[in-house]
């Protein structure tokens, strides 16, 4: 697919070399009316990671994020599917946030896909966030809620989709390590008010709705705190047995 | 708010209301029954018609409208915000129960061409009737064809929330009084083929005028502003003026280059975005070559323009348009250029460009404040993008580096102030 599009792109645009030897500027500035513009003029890579400068400027030039500030999340590593899902619920207004709907408008499937793709691929090593001090217990609470859930409440265990060491599953399941907290926090409050939301049966929602407010600080406390594994990769796909059915990892009808 | 502009309008407001209830009666008017309608279902179903239908609509962007975010295409089903208040935007698949299921070919023409609702009843101007209106008969049945040869989606409308007296439909007798003068296209004998399928698609179902030209207080545009640019209500965008001539909107851009942006989305001039980027990817681009030229040579028609008089700076330009160089050097540089050239096929020269020029600011800060991608269209189906800076910039910078790249090289423009800046911070996005 991606062959096809930069075939396509030299028909269709023409941008510069890469890096332009100083024969092809000067070879360039003849072509142009006037030599010392085309001596100013910028030379563009034909990139991906140039074109998606309205993405990286935000979330990292290899989609590190903004751990110190937490507002913008890590993209390095997610599963691909995940990423390109989490474009098409902005275009389709499930989630809800101004730029990034603004930004994913009107870019197509196979766009979509590619950079999904690009942000997969990057590997760079995670930053800390700063995590609120919270007492002893809720932190306990946070990681009771991680790793077992709380079955009197029907919350499954976040790594029972998760993955064991919450580093997601292919090829949907996100990863939870190394989220900041605030992020955390916001996107199970998100999924309470509507604000996100996915395909139908829509299980984040599911489970969002069945935390309280102090399960929401516990468990962002929790997951922001954790060290970090050896292999952040995410497991391989069938890995896991999902406890819920959701549409996001194909299943159809309603909610359980 | 320039409320005075409108107070005078009041008397004959209501004078038209009057009016209007004593010549349209209780609405006045009965659907015509699909069995009553002179074109039968089988002319409907030719696949011709159909399929001419399909182009015309894509050329009107109905779907653009008709669309809601991720909801079924044509199927409505969203709002349209109006200073008046907002506007359910109908359901066009023929759904019997909420769409256009019982409608005959004749309801149609009705609402496209007489802006009258199946009912008689009196349509709001956001189904931009003012310009549907020249279509003919024979595109608009093509483009009922389609319309009916589409899966029904069932899909209830949305409820309206306008203010009095706009709520009061027959108060539209008086606004139509003003602005809506019904009629096809009359081609003129004085002028080429080319000429007037150009001037047929813009005035008539391209609708360009609708958003490239000033509204006033009361939502009209005055019969002799014809293109020539103004600001898109709510939205808070500006349509350039598209005249290439003298102190046009387009002055410089060739046939060609008007081809070329609403065929890609990018120009040897500039490059769509903000509405008319949805406007590229969803309906121009699928325009033919053919119907594309004749648009061009159209706009290449309109008259040149009075020159623009710029206001009296109230305060010190230079200051400003200095520290916007020095932001212009930091963020933009890289991509738009020294000299602001751009870089041809990729990034729009901002040297020349109407939209960084035109005489509000808003495009330029507004693209600054949200960058984003081109137009994805066929031709340029990986586009590049521009960062947002919203989140980098300061109100005070963004004023600095859109003052100076609308000073600098031959742009002459207004300087943009910080708390214009702000209050664009805040417009929502659709």
């Amino acid at each position: 697919m991606a062959r096809a599009y930069n075939r396509t792109m030299i028909t269709s645009a023409s941008p510069l070399p890469a890096k332009p030897s100083v024969a092809a500027v000067f070879a360039l500035a003849m072509l142009c009316s006037g030599a010392s513009r085309a001596a100013d003029a910028p030379s563009v890579p034909d990139t991906l990671q140039q074109r998606i400068a309205a993405c990286t400027t935000c979330h990292g030039e290899h989609g590190e994020g903004t751990p110190g500030s937490g507002y913008f999340p890590r993209l390095a590593g997610k599963p691909a599917a995940y990423l390109a899902r989490q474009m098409q619920d902005f275009q389709n207004g499930l989630r809800k946030y101004a730029p990034m709907e603004y930004t994913v408008r009107q870019l197509s499937p196979a766009y979509m896909r590619e950079i999904a793709e690009y942000f997969a691929s990057q590997q760079v090593p995670y930053g800390r966030s700063p995590v609120p001090a919270v007492p002893a217990a809720t932190l306990q609470r946070g990681e009771e809620l991680v790793g077992k859930g709380d079955p009197a409440r029907k919350i499954p265990a976040c790594a029972s989709c998760h993955g064991d060491q919450l580093t997601g599953v292919e090829p949907s399941t996100p990863g939870l390590v190394g989220l900041p907290y605030d992020y955390i926090s916001a996107q199970l409050g998100s999924w309470r008010t509507h604000t996100r939301a996915t395909v139908a049966p829509d299980c984040m929602a599911l489970v969002a709705a069945r935390l309280g407010d102090s399960d929401i600080t516990a468990v962002a406390a929790a997951l922001a705190s954790r060290q970090l594994p050896a292999d952040t990769h995410a497991q391989p796909a069938g890995s896991v047995t999902p406890p819920l059915r959701c549409g996001v990892l194909g299943a159809t009808g309603d909610l359980p | 708010m320039k409320m005075w502009r409108w107070w005078w309008l009041l008397p004959v407001v209501l004078l038209a209301v009057l009016l209007g209830w004593m010549l349209l009666g209780d609405g006045g008017g009965t659907p015509t029954p699909r069995a009553a309608s002179k074109v039968s279902a089988a002319a409907l179903r030719s696949p011709e018609l159909v399929a001419k239908g399909e182009y015309l609509a894509l050329v009107g962007d109905c779907a653009g409208c008709h669309t809601a975010q991720g909801g079924a295409r044509f199927a409505g089903g969203r709002s349209l915000a109006t200073p008046f208040g907002d506007i359910p935007v109908p359901n066009i698949t023929p759904d019997r129960e909420t769409g256009l299921g019982d409608w005959s070919f004749e309801d149609f023409w009705q609402a496209l061409h007489a802006g009258k609702g199946r009912h008689g009843e009196l349509l709001y101007p956001a189904f931009s009737y003012t310009s549907y209106t020249k279509v003919t008969h024979d595109d608009a049945l093509a483009i009922f064809a389609y319309l009916q040869s589409l899966p029904p989606v069932h899909q209830p409308a949305t409820a309206p929330s306008l203010a009095f007296p706009y709520s009061v439909r027959k108060s539209l007798a008086a606004w139509r009084a003003l602005y809506f003068r019904e009629g096809e296209y009359r081609p003129d004998p004085a002028q080429s083929a080319q000429w007037n399928r150009g001037a047929y698609l813009v005035q008539g179902l391209g609708h360009c005028n609708e958003c490239h030209a000033a509204r006033d207080s009361l939502g009209g545009t005055a019969g002799d502003r014809h293109l020539t640019g103004g600001q898109i209500p709510m939205q808070n965008w500006y349509a350039p003026d598209l005249s290439t001539g003298q102190n046009g909107g387009l002055q410089g851009w060739s046939e060609q280059d008007i081809v070329d942006l609403l065929k890609t989305g990018q120009s040897a001039k500039g490059a769509a975005f903000g509405p008319m980027a949805s406007v590229v990817a969803a309906s121009t681009q699928h325009v033919n070559d053919d119907d594309l030229r004749a648009i061009a040579t159209y706009l290449h028609s309109l008259p040149p323009r009075a020159p623009v008089v710029l206001d009296t700076q109230l305060f010190n330009a230079k200051a400003i348009v200095q520290q916007g160089e020095k932001v212009y050097g930091r963020h933009c540089v890289a991509c738009h250029g020294k000299n602001g050239e751009g870089v041809a096929g990729v990034y729009p020269p901002l040297d020349g460009n109407s939209s960084v020029t035109e005489p509000t600011g808003i495009n330029a800060t507004r693209m600054i404040l949200l960058g984003g991608f081109a137009p994805l269209t066929a031709a340029n189906p990986r586009p590049y993008s521009m960062p947002p800076f919203a989140q980098q910039l300061s109100d005070s910078e963004v004023s600095a580096v859109a003052s100076y790249i609308r000073r600098t090289w031959t742009n002459q423009a207004s300087v943009v102030r910080p708390e214009d800046v702000s209050r664009y911070r805040h417009t929502p996005i659709d």
